[in-house]
This record gives C-alpha cells, sequence and structure tokens, in this order.
C-alpha cells in the first residue's frame, strides 16, 4: 500500500536504513523494506537502540542459549552505519534473576559501541527479591526512573514492574506518575518526547497481563506533545498503534518470540524450532531528523 | 467385621493422605480448585518453559521462581480456603480448599 506522496518520500529517503521502516501517514502505520544505504546524517540529528527481554538464563526449544543470541545482537549493533548515540534495555535483561545473570548481560553489552547503556527492568529482573539487585545495579538505590534530554529530545524511562505482587498487573504506582508531571511540567509542546517502559503502556491485551493499569494517567500528561514515541517490550513482538501525536511500539525480544494477543492458550515462550525463531527475534534503531516527526523505527531481525 | 474396623482406623491416620498435583501448563493451575482434606502435602509441577511462582495471597507460603519441570510443595495443616497466584503472571489465579 503506497500511501506516501513527494514530501513523505523525501522524508522517507532521510531514514534509509536495513530493515523494516514503519512511517506513519493520517495516523495510519505502514511499512516498507528500505536497502541498506549509508545515511547523510542531518545537523542534529542521531539515532539510538533499544533491545529488550534478553532473558539471560532462558533455555527452551526456541533458544538453548539466551547470552548467545544477545551477544548477536550486540554484533548487529556495531555494524549499524552510524555509531547510536545510546542503547536502551528496555527489561527482562535475565531471565529470573539466576546468578550470574546480571553480569552476563552486563559484560555482554560492554561490546556495544555506544556511549552508554541504560536499562529499565522488566519483572523477571525483580520479582525474587522485590528489585533490590537491579535498583541497586542500575538505579543507586533509587526508584529506577529517570529523565535526561540528548540534543533536543526529551527522555523518560519509567519502571512499572515493581507493584506486579498480588493483584497487580504492570501499574506506574502514584509517586512515579507525580514525579513525571513535574518532570514534563517545564518542556514546550513541540520538544520531541520519548518513553521508555517494559510492560506496554497501551491496552495490548489485558487478559495476558499485556497491559498498564494506571497508564491513563500517564498518558494524560503526554497528550499536549506533538511528538511522542512510546518504546515498550514485554510482549516479545513488535506491535504498533497510533494516538494522535502519540505512536506506541513494543519491540522484539533477543531470546524468544511470544504469540500475537489471544493466539493459542497463554503468553508463554512460543514453542518452536530455533531457525524459525530467529527471523522474530532482533533489535530496533530509532532516527531522530531535526524537524520531523515522528521518529523513524527501523527494526532488523536475526535471519 | 473385623476388616471393616481395620479400614476405618486406616482412614483417621492423616499422614497415609498421598500428595495431591497440581500442574501448571500454559500459564494455568490445573484444577484451578483443588480440594484435600488437612494434613494433605500439595505438589505443584511446572510444564511451561516459562517461570511462574507458586504464591499465597495471604503470605502464608510461596516458592522460588519455578523452571519447567521444577516443583515446589505445601502441607495444609489447617482447613481453609487458600487463594494463590504467580509473581509474575498475576492474572493466573488457582485455589486449595481443606476440608
Amino acid at each position: 500500500m503506497d500511501r506516501v506522496n513527494r514530501r513523505g518520500f523525501l522524508e522517507c529517503m532521510a531514514w534509509v536504513g536495513t530493515g523494516v521502516v514503519w512511517t506513519a501517514t493520517g495516523g495510519v502505520l505502514s511499512s516498507r523494506v528500505l536497502p541498506a544505504a549509508a545515511a547523510e546524517p542531518a545537523a542534529g540529528s542521531f539515532s539510538f537502540v533499544q533491545i529488550s527481554d534478553s532473558h539471560v538464563g532462558f533455555k527452551g526449544e526456541a533458544n538453548k542459549d539466551a547470552a548467545a543470541t544477545l551477544q548477536e545482537v550486540v554484533t548487529k549493533i556495531n555494524a549499524l552505519p552510524a555509531p547510536p548515540a545510546f542503547v536502551m534495555h528496555t527489561g527482562d535483561l535475565t531471565h529470573g534473576q539466576k546468578p550470574g545473570a546480571f553480569d552476563t548481560v552486563a559484560e555482554l553489552l560492554k561490546g556495544v559501541k555506544t556511549e552508554k547503556v541504560l536499562y529499565i527492568p522488566g519483572e523477571h529482573d525483580v520479582f525474587v527479591d522485590g528489585g533490590k539487585e537491579f535498583l541497586g545495579r542500575y538505579a543507586n538505590g533509587g526508584p529506577g526512573w529517570q529523565s535526561f534530554d540528548y540534543k533536543g529530545v526529551h527522555f523518560v524511562a519509567l519502571v512499572n514492574v515493581l507493584k506486579y505482587k498480588g493483584e497487580h498487573l504492570g501499574a506506574l504506582g502514584g509517586e512515579q506518575i507525580a514525579w513525571l508531571k513535574q518532570d514534563l511540567a517545564g518542556l514546550s509542546n513541540s520538544a520531541p518526547v520519548v518513553v521508555f517502559a517494559h510492560v506496554p503502556l497501551w491496552a495490548v491485551y489485558p487478559a495476558w497481563g499485556w497491559v498498564t493499569e494506571d497508564s491513563q494517567q500517564a498518558m494524560a500528561l503526554l497528550t499536549r506533545f506533538g511528538s511522542v514515541t512510546v518504546l515498550n517490550g514485554h510482549i516479545h513482538q513488535a506491535l504498533q498503534k497510533v494516538e494522535g501525536n502519540v505512536t506506541f511500539h513494543t519491540a522484539m525480544s533477543t531470546a524468544f518470540p511470544q504469540p500475537a494477543p489471544g493466539v493459542g492458550a497463554g503468553p508463554g515462550p512460543m514453542k518452536i524450532p530455533e531457525a524459525q525463531a530467529r527471523p522474530m527475534l532482533g533489535m530496533r534503531e530509532v532516527r531522530y531528523v531535526v524537524g520531523t516527526s515522528p521518529l523513524a523505527v527501523i527494526d532488523s531481525t536475526l535471519a | 467385621m473385623a476388616v471393616l474396623v481395620v479400614l476405618a482406623t486406616a482412614g483417621a491416620d492423616v499422614r497415609a493422605v498421598p500428595a495431591a498435583l497440581v500442574d501448571i501448563q500454559d500459564s494455568n493451575y490445573l484444577p484451578p480448585t483443588l480440594t484435600v482434606p488437612v494434613g494433605t502435602t500439595v505438589r505443584w509441577i511446572n510444564h511451561d518453559e516459562e517461570t511462574h511462582t507458586v504464591t499465597s495471597l495471604t503470605g502464608l507460603f510461596g516458592s522460588a521462581g519455578l523452571d519447567l519441570k521444577e516443583e515446589y510443595e505445601y502441607t495444609f495443616t489447617a482447613p481453609g480456603v487458600y487463594p494463590y497466584t504467580c509473581d509474575l503472571h498475576p492474572h493466573m489465579r488457582g485455589t486449595i480448599v481443606v476440608n
């Protein structure tokens, strides 16, 4: 389906790269595969990488060695035409906090050619000890949420897996939402905002826990901005949704795929041979070109 | 007559009651509700590649993360209704009813 007019095409050409480019035209997302070519970066433009759900420690039919596929993803990131400004891991670094797993993730990601690697937790990283190990490692023992600005883009990293015990699904909590409100307060509506969180911030499939129960309160704080990109993990597949100026993307896992919403008995790892799983694993490059909206999201797979 | 007396005595010995089983399959506890007599040891077995826990909603009992084929046991010594869930999948719900 070719909905791109001349201006859209020129915008597309600024985002040429390997893999699949998602572009939004009139609120409808369409994708096309573009050939690999070295892009001339416009001044002030940059890219970053999102990886998710590496589940180091997992061993199942779809993947006998989650550390090995994470290493393959590191190699892929290092093969990008331009190094990313940073890499954000959107959680489930480990598969159940097994001893040594966090160390393995950290060691592997030291090999990425980038300025910094950032992490937010998934539920697998915190359920054993309520987040003590993760937050000690990656948040100086603080709450784990943070924000920073880079070349005019405001980045927010949220934690929505620390209220999991008992009845709760993904949840942000009142303290974090209050923090987010004051964090965004000084920003102009034209500042592009990127929000990271492990569990999706839209109701992908609540019956399987693919929802954040208080995400509406956070999203209400974001509606005034002209460009909001929400990048989530947790569901081990790339889905997209557009709501006004907000574009949501969930990410593939680097370890194993999960079924489409509602397809099959449950959300667990797909039981398929490794060769069949590889095309469903991968990473994502996100490119910001000054003055354009939305950000270009480029997914690429291991096979 | 003597045989009937022996059987009645054996029924009163709660330590002879066998373990009851709950299978964790496709992110479900099967059966979702299990009714057992006082003194029963319930055993949960995880058949999923995904990690699950068995966590009491009242804090009475709780397993570590169970990988594929790993098991957890708890012995119920008082009558009551004991709901539980999985720390990783809060939509999972099971109940042990102890008479």
